[in-house]
């Protein structure tokens, strides 16, 4: 296994803080069932602050799973039961009193395919400060998608055209936007569902090195079915497998040393 | 005696399947491998060779031979017939092939030429007769000597399905333009008894004032268009602004709301509403809603006519409710679930994502449902004779009694009138503008439609 040597120094600087981790998010004993199947059985993990932290597993694992119940999108599924406890900075996000509008400004995310909604450049990235009303004026609204677009390093390729539908960009620059729709209203965690499994190589080069930049200041939480993407990006990776968390641990350290069977045979290629 | 043709031929190509199947089983004694194409494809070509020539004489003749029998009956009493219109040519033809028609045999002329007519059709129909067999016989034996083993009988076969294709989409396209052009050069006609300029722009409508035949004493009458569509107008606006936030806001509550249960009953249940025949919706907008509305409006002291654009337009906008309610559900569902997962995720509520996402996603194939639902409301008649009345009042007040351009098209063409007359034709001129309106909108609907599919695919 190759690691490349960003990775390296990455992981030796969080290395240190590890003994008193500050985890952002914290789940123990999440069950969840679709109608009758259970598809993650009482996953337990801690998640760091400002890092990337990767899901990996072959499909069906649950690891996607795993990722919508930090935003609760498995509301939105009918069948769907999830059992357990999830907290973000120590407040449990299923406490019936929780407000999941605002769960879901603090935790956004990006999906597998680019959905840019059908409008304009502007609007897809005004369109979560303008719900959340985040500016009170034009201008504030203006400066917000401004940054954020900044932000996704997207602006400069879109500045010329913002009024031009979102739908018209490249695959890469579609998913940036989206990501530039995320941060639009400042979350605290970003959760990406394979974000670059519909790109090409070198869009998927431009994503990773964003997901690398927003790292500073927010908490990622990645699905990727490739673990060279996730050896690249993550500082942490969670490995999931028939719906069990089998090991997580930093990054460098399941990509060499894995402490369970199943982790080594999947990161050498034996199934998944 | 022709039914009897057209069965005889159809059976003969049922027989030629079967025997076109035995031979080319004989030719190669049974050995299936040996034949180019399948024995079925050997029945049908020998079927089609059979019967193909026969019934396209058989259509052919039946086309042509009324008009040679008429040219040569008119012409053998071509000196008794002088004098006589076209129009009386047109009914004496009527009663001769009647055998009499309602006259009776009194008229000597008419006992002539039913009688040398009968021996003509006589003729004419054992000749035909003759003939389809001739051809029939001739077709057969051509068709049983190709039959052999390498004989392609399959790709004749696909070249006849595919001849036969394109004949019943042309037939239906022939249909079409011949009554487009029947509309025009009847409109045509009119427009030499009345301008068109007086016809379009023309505030009065009063073709009643006009005799009905020849022999009757009749007034001024008046052709003007504008009453007419500016009631038709006014129905059907009535008719959207009641159908567009019922059906929409059930076709949302459908594909966003509702539970997959709700779903599978709500919907069928909403489309019965397209089965009811809208002479049932018309007796219910003259029994319950007129007089509903004619006592809400007494109560509030208003002056409402018994017959009212209000209930006419009302009950036909329940009418097309699931043409708007059906189609647009189609398009809201066909917004892409990712949209709405994402404008979720971004922590908007489901009205929030339904307004700011899946419906401006989806507009431009509700537009084009509202259309198809305009031009359906403009087409509908029945509900208007009932409801609205026949008295083409100039009048934007729903309150007030309207008449649409189909209601009066149905009272012209009803009863007893010649075909020459400008009040009679004057429903060909209303038919055709009707038409080119409707044809616009479907027109603007399939453009809006094709830029919709164009987003997405």
């Amino acid at each position: 296994m190759t690691t490349m040597p960003t990775v390296e120094t990455v992981t030796s600087g969080t290395a240190q803080p590890q003994l008193e981790r500050p985890a952002k998010v914290v789940a123990r004993g999440v069950n969840v069932y679709y109608g009758d199947k259970q598809a993650l059985k009482d996953v337990s993990l801690d998640i760091d602050a400002r890092s990337v932290t990767s899901f990996i597993g072959p499909s069906g694992c649950g690891k996607s799973t795993f990722l919508r119940c930090i935003n609760r999108m498995n509301d939105t599924i009918a069948s769907c039961r999830v059992s357990g406890r999830i907290e973000i900075d120590s407040q449990d996000i299923y406490d019936p009193a929780l407000d999941v509008v605002q769960l879901r400004a603090r935790v956004g995310m990006v999906f597998q395919k680019p959905n840019p909604f059908p409008k304009s450049i502007f609007e897809n990235v005004a369109y979560g400060p303008r719900i959340h009303g985040l500016a009170r004026t034009k201008a504030e609204l203006e400066e917000a998608v401004i940054s954020s677009l900044q932000k996704a390093g997207l602006f400069e390729e879109v500045k010329d055209r913002l009024d031009e539908p979102g739908t018209g960009l490249s695959g890469g620059q579609q998913q940036r936007l989206c990501i530039a729709r995320a941060i639009a209203v400042a979350p605290e965690v970003i959760l990406m569902d394979e974000p670059c499994s519909a790109l090409d190589p070198i869009a998927t080069a431009k994503v990773e090195e964003l997901i690398d930049e927003l790292r500073e200041n927010y908490t990622i939480i990645i699905v990727t079915h490739s673990m060279q993407q996730a050896a690249r990006v993550s500082q942490r990776t969670a490995f999931f497998h028939l719906g069990v968390l089998v090991e997580d641990g930093l990054t460098d350290s399941i990509f060499t040393n894995p402490k369970d069977r199943r982790t080594l045979d999947y990161i050498t290629g034996r199934f998944g | 005696m022709m039914f009897w043709l057209f069965v005889s031929v159809f059976v003969a190509a049922v027989v030629c399947v079967g025997l076109g199947r035995n031979r080319a089983l004989a030719v190669v004694n049974g050995e299936f491998s040996r034949l180019h194409s399948l024995p079925s494809y050997h029945g049908g070509w020998l079927a089609m060779t059979c019967a193909g020539p026969a019934l396209a004489l058989l259509v052919l003749w039946s086309l042509l031979a009324p008009r040679v029998e008429r040219a040569l009956v008119f012409d053998w009493y071509a000196d008794r017939l002088s004098g006589l219109g076209p129009a009386q040519l047109e009914g004496l033809w009527r009663d001769i092939r009647a055998g009499g028609g309602a006259r009776g045999l009194h008229d000597a002329l008419l006992a002539d030429a039913v009688r040398s007519y009968a021996d003509l059709h006589a003729a004419g129909m054992a000749v035909l007769a003759v003939l389809l067999a001739v051809v029939a016989v001739l077709g057969f034996l051509y068709g049983w000597r190709r039959i052999a083993p390498a004989f392609r009988a399959r790709h004749r076969v696909e070249g006849a399905v595919k001849v036969f294709l394109v004949a019943c989409a042309g037939f239906a396209i022939l249909i079409t333009i011949g009554i487009v052009f029947s509309l025009i050069a009847e409109s045509l006609r009119f427009f030499t008894y009345v301008s068109p300029i007086d016809f379009l722009f023309g505030l009065s409508w009063t073709p009643q004032q006009m005799a009905f035949r020849a022999d009757q004493v009749g007034g001024e009458a008046a052709f003007g268009f504008v009453p007419l569509i500016v009631g038709t107008l006014l129905i059907t606006a009535i008719a959207i602004a009641v159908a567009a936030p019922i059906g929409l806001l059930s076709a949302i509550y459908l594909s966003d709301y509702a539970s997959k249960p709700v779903r599978a009953i709500g919907k069928p249940v909403l489309e019965v509403l397209a089965g009811i025949p809208t002479v049932v919706y018309g007796f219910f907008a003259a029994l319950t809603v007129a007089p509903a509305i004619r006592d809400a409006g007494m109560s509030l002291t208003l002056d409402v006519s018994s017959e009212s654009a209000l209930a006419a337009g009302v009950v036909m906008g329940i009418m097309i409710v699931p043409f708007v309610s059906s189609l647009s559900d189609d398009v809201i569902n066909a917004v892409p679930q990712s949209l709405r997962d994402g404008s979720l995720a971004m922590g908007a509520t489901k009205s929030e994502t339904i307004r700011k996402v899946v419906l401006p996603a989806a507009l431009p194939g509700i537009v084009s449902s509202l259309i198809l639902a305009i031009s359906r409301a403009i087409g509908e008649t029945m509900i208007v004779v009932m409801a609205a009345g026949l008295a083409a009042n100039l009048t934007l007040n729903p309150l007030e009694a309207v008449t649409t351009v189909t209601v009066q098209i149905g009272t012209l063409l009803t009863g007893d009138q010649e075909f020459d007359s400008p009040k009679t034709l004057s429903a060909f001129a209303l038919g055709l503008a009707l038409f080119v309106i409707t044809l616009t909108l479907n027109l603007i609907a399939l453009r809006v439609v094709k830029r919709y599919r164009e987003q997405y695919e």
